[in-house]
């Protein structure tokens, strides 16, 4: 890299005008988040979208947090916050526990068929959420789970299904077919082997898998809205009801306060998981 | 050998399950569905393509795809050249790089509500943008796409290039950072200037990994639906309707199950079309590479 002919002044320039204009596009939506969410009303009634705020209050947080009204209730977007991670939790570790037995017993023990199931699996992986969810429906309501906490857990684990088995089924053929052939010397069978020798391996893929399920459940809409009923409905439907639901004058510090704290969780992932959070998505893009 | 599988499928077991009832059975039954009358409730009878011809006839399925079609090419053509561009740039070793590239994929980690919702607040002339470049002086500023019935599809094509081109400079950086550096010096001492380079020997050894790029836009493309309800709730009237919110309204709201099926059986052909022949041209390169 070091061998490339220094560009000149201008061109440099050149390079980081258009970097900066594009950051200023990428973040002005934050920007005027973060700034309107420490407002008050008097002070965004101004209509000022890009000056900081005169007296930064947390008044609109609060509210947002425990005072929001969704219809009739005001408790704020906290129970939703409460209900995605109660989602959040069976919906991250079973669909990556399922999918590493499921990666592991394709890649290694190769069973008779397996590729057809893998393949199957594979175009599912593409099949709209539209044409599957009123039969899921259908089928939930039938065993009883439609609307609940196991109803919204066991839609996530179906669609998680292509993309975690993908993962690590690629990853565990990468590792050396000795290792196998090793272990099943050594008479290990095939629950053994996976718990001994497999999962202790897995680390990487699975803080991969974990980031890639924590955000993807997270920022689900249209499962939520669909599968979870009232009792449970996760954080991004509760704040689309707090702010496309009410009536009279709309309250833009809290409403941009609700969707920083619903964007928060994978935000932080995001920003503390790094590269990894890269390598997810490009793992995931190799199909 | 027999035991050997006998362990693994026992495993696979709940996999076969999810994959013969939650994916197969379920296409098949809105396959199955969309040949009926069902309203409210499915129905065993059976009608042909009725649906599909009633669908075909319906003004909102029409402006739906039209917008589809719109959306499609534009959000994936801008966050591909958009991406693309941040990912040349970038890699110009510029200062700051961790925190740019920070910068331009953190919409990528937010919901598409979140982002439906924000751009919602910045686009509305009476409070966002508009507003507030009048306020600063400049009197004649119009920017109101998001309530005008013909415009606010290229709002949606806003949202979605913010949230989604960070992803495409991610992975181009990426092929990028992986493009042998002897090509560069071999351009070097030929004297072909780098735009030059990066147009007509890096782009297209880029070339796998724009097919994945375009296959996750496109894929995402056809399920779009949380940005438009937390945009615009497919207003101004129906101007912003897409196909998987009329599919969900008929499903959950107007009780019409076989028209939605039909949409979604129409839907799912889309993204086989599109993604067929990237899975043919893939296929046959493994197998010229296996020989």
């Amino acid at each position: 890299m070091s061998k490339r002919k220094s560009t000149s002044l201008w061109a440099r320039v050149g390079i980081y005008a258009f970097l900066l204009f594009a950051a200023a596009f990428f973040l002005l939506p934050l920007y005027v988040m973060l700034t309107t969410s420490f407002k008050s009303m008097d002070e965004i009634r101004l209509g000022q979208i890009f000056a900081l705020p005169s007296a930064p209050s947390l008044d609109a947080w609060r509210a947002a947090w425990s005072e929001a009204c969704t219809g009739v209730s005001c408790e704020g977007v906290r129970g939703g916050f409460w209900n995605s991670v109660a989602i959040a939790v069976p919906s991250v570790v079973l669909p990556i526990l399922l999918g590493a037995i499921n990666g592991y017993a394709l890649s290694w023990w190769k069973p008779k068929g397996g590729q057809w199931l893998f393949g199957l699996l594979m175009m599912g992986a593409f099949i709209p959420i539209q044409v599957m969810i009123y039969p899921l429906v259908k089928l939930e309501a039938a065993i009883g789970i439609y609307s609940s906490l196991p109803g919204i857990v066991v839609v996530h684990l179906v669609f998680a299904m292509p993309i975690m088995t993908l993962l690590f089924r690629n990853y565990y053929a990468s590792l050396p077919s000795e290792l196998f052939k090793a272990a099943r010397v050594d008479g290990g069978g095939f629950w053994r082997i996976f718990v001994q020798l497999v999962l202790p391996m897995s680390t990487p893929m699975l803080i991969v898998a974990a980031i890639m399920q924590i955000t993807g459940v997270w920022n689900d809409y249209i499962l939520g809205l669909t599968f979870a009923g009232r009792e449970h409905q996760p954080m991004t439907v509760q704040l689309n009801n707090v702010i496309n639901t009410t009536t009279g004058e709309r309250l833009y510090n809290l409403n941009m306060a609700a969707t920083i704290l619903t964007s928060a969780v994978p935000l932080l992932v995001y920003l503390i998981s790094g590269r990894w959070f890269v390598r997810g998505i490009a793992a995931g893009a190799v199909k | 050998m027999k035991r050997r599988s006998l362990a693994a499928w026992g495993a696979l077991l709940p996999l076969a399950v999810i994959v013969l009832i939650g994916y197969v059975g379920t296409v098949l039954w809105t396959v199955r569905t969309s040949l009926s009358t069902s309203r409210t409730f499915p129905k065993d009878d059976f009608v042909g393509l009725q649906q599909f011809e009633r669908l075909l006839d319906n003004e909102r399925w029409q402006l739906a795809i039209h917008n589809l079609a719109v959306y499609g090419v534009l959000y994936i053509v801008a966050a591909m050249l958009l991406g693309f561009l941040l990912a040349v740039f970038i890699d110009q070793k510029v200062r700051g790089e961790g925190v740019l590239r920070t910068a331009f994929l953190y919409p990528y980690a937010m919901s598409f509500v979140a982002t439906g919702l924000v751009w919602q607040w910045v686009l509305n002339p009476d409070s966002g943008l508009q507003n507030a470049m009048q306020q600063l002086g400049w009197k004649d500023f119009s920017f109101d796409w998001i309530v005008d019935q013909d415009m606010v599809i290229y709002t949606v094509v806003i949202a979605g290039t913010w949230q989604g081109a960070g992803l495409v400079m991610a992975l181009m950086l990426a092929g990028l950072r992986g493009i042998d550096e002897e090509i560069w010096k071999a351009a070097r001492l030929d004297g072909i200037p780098t735009w030059r380079v990066y147009l007509s020997i890096v782009l297209p050894m880029l070339g796998p990994t724009l097919a994945t790029v375009f296959t996750l836009l496109a894929v995402g493309v056809v399920k779009v639906f949380d940005t438009v309800v937390a945009m615009t709730q497919g207003g101004p009237g129906t101007a912003s309707d897409v196909p998987a919110k009329f599919i969900m309204d008929h499903l959950f709201g107007r009780a019409n199950l076989a028209l939605a099926s039909a949409g979604a059986v129409m839907l799912l052909l889309t993204v086989l079309a599109l993604v067929a022949p990237l899975a043919y041209a893939r296929s046959r390169q493994k197998a010229q590479g296996g020989h």
